[in-house]
């Protein structure tokens, strides 16, 4: 188990490298001057030199690479343009705002997606699987800041129930947090179902009914604990899906969170700002997946002893 | 499962077998209603793309201030917008739109995967070692955020999006692509191939490349239903397509200030993308379903 951890560790090493790399290229996209663009007409001198430096533009690459790896590694994100701060401040007060958020989003998917898939694959082609099935088609297909809108309108302005947009009370959180997990509710649905559903035909389930065990702990006991995995798996890749998704949302109901601030800083050129997120989320992703990794370990051994 | 194994066997008697597999999977096709319903949608969506000059009732730029934000019905079926302008023949053009990013992106990401997967795949060794690294990194990045900071780098713009959406496809193909090679490779059929004497660039392209190609349509058809989505999503967040050009995600946002008073500037193209989606997602689900059903899981 344990050379387990170390190795999956390790092979982290490399993707959170390259991942730095990446988003340390998409300045090198931007055409024309970035620093120019980046700080507009009225920019002093000395700021153009400072982010000239920062960036590092007219060095070689690998130089430039073993520098930004050298200021990540410090906590040093660079500062924003617009705000004239720290990114790492910028990208701290937005992010707890995104990670709640994105955890009640996920719980929401893991509780209701669950539920539904196992009551869709314990009774088969019944009215509640049919409705589940095609519930979680239309759930797949919507887009995420449309269903966003049309909440608003329904819950929010001809029902004055929720508020509209902003954070602070359990009440704001309620429309973006279905907004952002309907997706996901759909896509855990389906994965549990086909998985449940492959699981009750194994020959164990059967021995299991044969020798009399009562037929809710065959699905909570031998179903469900070995249809984990595939699921296990699909809530980690949902979490990407979720912070992309976040984005959006967060901009449909003014979130404070990291989706909106990248979005702010975007339509301000601040791509330093915006360098800073797109590495966070991609870290936090990376992050989530390998613990989703050590999870399967921990739930099948035969994993680990795999390494 | 039995055209499953009929699609390994090629060579002499390859022609009529490769009829009976579409045949057969035509069948399967057929049988399936959902499958039929997405056909059905997006056979509408390319009339509408194809025929829109003809199909809309109005110019889709022409404004009436005085009917700005008309209800639907009427002289304007499904409303105006802010500016007065057609929501129907917006839809109509916006399906042009759509269908295009689409195509053309899932046009980058599967030249990306066909050419650099079926390197990998064949390859195999530290150029394969190479590519998938790649793949992983690129992997990490969550759900739309590398279609955005690609697309926030380069400008806005409906080419500019295209690129995004491609690049965002690509690593997910390219891995697909190598893995299906990588089994294909190593089949039966393969091997006979090379021990007849059959170079290497003609066993993957005639032997290889062909048995990857139920899972390349069927990652198409699935893509193309997320490439609607992100376009519609970059266009709303106004990374997209940019005014006038009438994007369904663009169109949805242009609402946004007008929830109370005209929900329908928002709420009806958002009923188009969710249309177009479900319509590529029923038809990738029935591809997949008729043409292999051991797809299932992967894709």
């Amino acid at each position: 188990m344990l050379t387990f951890v170390a190795r999956r560790l390790l092979l982290a090493v490399p993707v959170l490298l390259g991942v730095v790399f990446v988003v340390m290229l998409t300045v090198d996209l931007i055409p024309g001057d970035a620093v120019a663009l980046m700080l507009g007409e009225h920019a002093t001198p000395e700021a153009v030199a400072r982010l000239r430096d920062y960036l590092g533009l007219d060095k070689p690459l690998l130089v430039r690479y073993a520098a930004y790896v050298g200021h990540v590694a410090h906590g040093d994100l660079g500062r924003s343009i617009q705000q004239n701060r720290p990114v790492v401040d910028e990208l701290g007060d937005a992010w707890p705002a995104t990670l709640e958020l994105t955890v009640a989003a996920l719980c929401l998917a893991a509780l209701v997606g669950v539920a539904a898939g196992v009551v869709s694959a314990v009774w088969p082609n019944s009215v509640f699987d049919a409705v589940a099935r095609v519930g979680s088609l239309f759930g797949l297909s919507m887009p995420v800041f449309w269903t966003g809108l049309v909440l608003i309108v329904c819950f929010a302005l001809w029902l004055p129930w929720l508020p509209v947009g902003g954070a602070g009370s359990l009440g704001h959180l309620v429309l973006p947090a279905i907004t952002l997990a309907l997706p996901s509710v759909a896509m855990v649905a389906r994965m549990t179902r086909s998985s449940v559903l492959e699981v009750l035909r194994e020959d164990y389930v059967r021995t299991a009914r044969a020798k009399g065990v009562a037929e809710r702990l065959v699905v909570s006991k031998h179903a469900l604990r070995n249809a984990a995995i595939p699921i296990l798996t699909l809530l980690g890749l949902q979490a990407g899906q979720l912070m992309g998704g976040a984005v959006l949302t967060e901009t449909v109901f003014a979130w404070p969170g990291l989706g909106r601030l990248m979005v702010k800083a975007i339509f301000a050129r601040d791509y330093v700002l915006l360098q800073g997120a797109v590495l966070v989320f991609a870290l936090a992703f990376v992050l989530i997946n390998l613990v989703v990794d050590l999870a399967y370990g921990a739930l099948d051994p035969r994993v680990a002893r795999q390494g | 499962m039995a055209a499953g194994a009929a699609a390994t066997f090629t060579g002499p008697a390859g022609a009529p077998v490769r009829a009976t597999l579409s045949a057969d999977a035509w069948q399967r096709f057929r049988k399936s209603r959902l499958a039929m319903a997405g056909l059905v949608v997006v056979g509408l969506l390319v009339i509408a793309a194809a025929g829109a000059p003809w199909l809309a009732p109005a110019d889709p730029a022409k404004q009436s201030l005085i009917e700005k934000r008309a209800r639907p019905g009427g002289k304007f079926l499904l409303g105006a917008d802010e500016f007065g302008r057609d929501i129907l023949s917006r839809l109509i053009y916006g399906s042009r739109v759509a269908l295009l990013v689409g195509g053309l992106s899932v046009a980058i990401a599967l030249a990306v995967a066909l050419t650099l997967g079926s390197v990998a795949g064949f390859v195999g060794g530290w150029v394969d070692a190479l590519i998938m690294r790649a793949v992983e990194i690129l992997l990490a990045f969550p759900y739309l955020l590398l279609a955005i900071a690609v697309v926030s780098a380069l400008g806005p713009g409906v080419l500019n999006t295209t690129i995004a959406v491609g690049i965002w496809g690509a690593p997910t193909a390219t891995r697909l692509v190598r893995s299906a090679v990588l089994t294909a490779r190593d089949s039966e059929y393969a091997r006979a191939a090379r021990a007849l004497g059959a170079t290497g660039a003609r066993v993957l392209v005639r032997h290889v490349l062909r048995n990857v190609l139920p899972s390349v349509i069927v990652y198409s058809t699935l893509f193309m239903a997320n490439a609607i989505l992100v376009e519609a999503a970059l266009s709303f967040l106004g990374l997209g397509a940019q005014p006038p050009t009438p994007s369904w995600g663009l169109m949805v946002s242009s609402g946004r200030d007008f929830l109370l008073v005209a929900p329908h500037i928002t709420t009806v193209p958002g009923l188009a993308i969710m249309l177009a989606v479900l319509g590529f997602n029923l038809l990738g689900d029935g591809l997949r379903d008729a043409l292999d059903p051991r797809l299932r899981g992967q894709l």
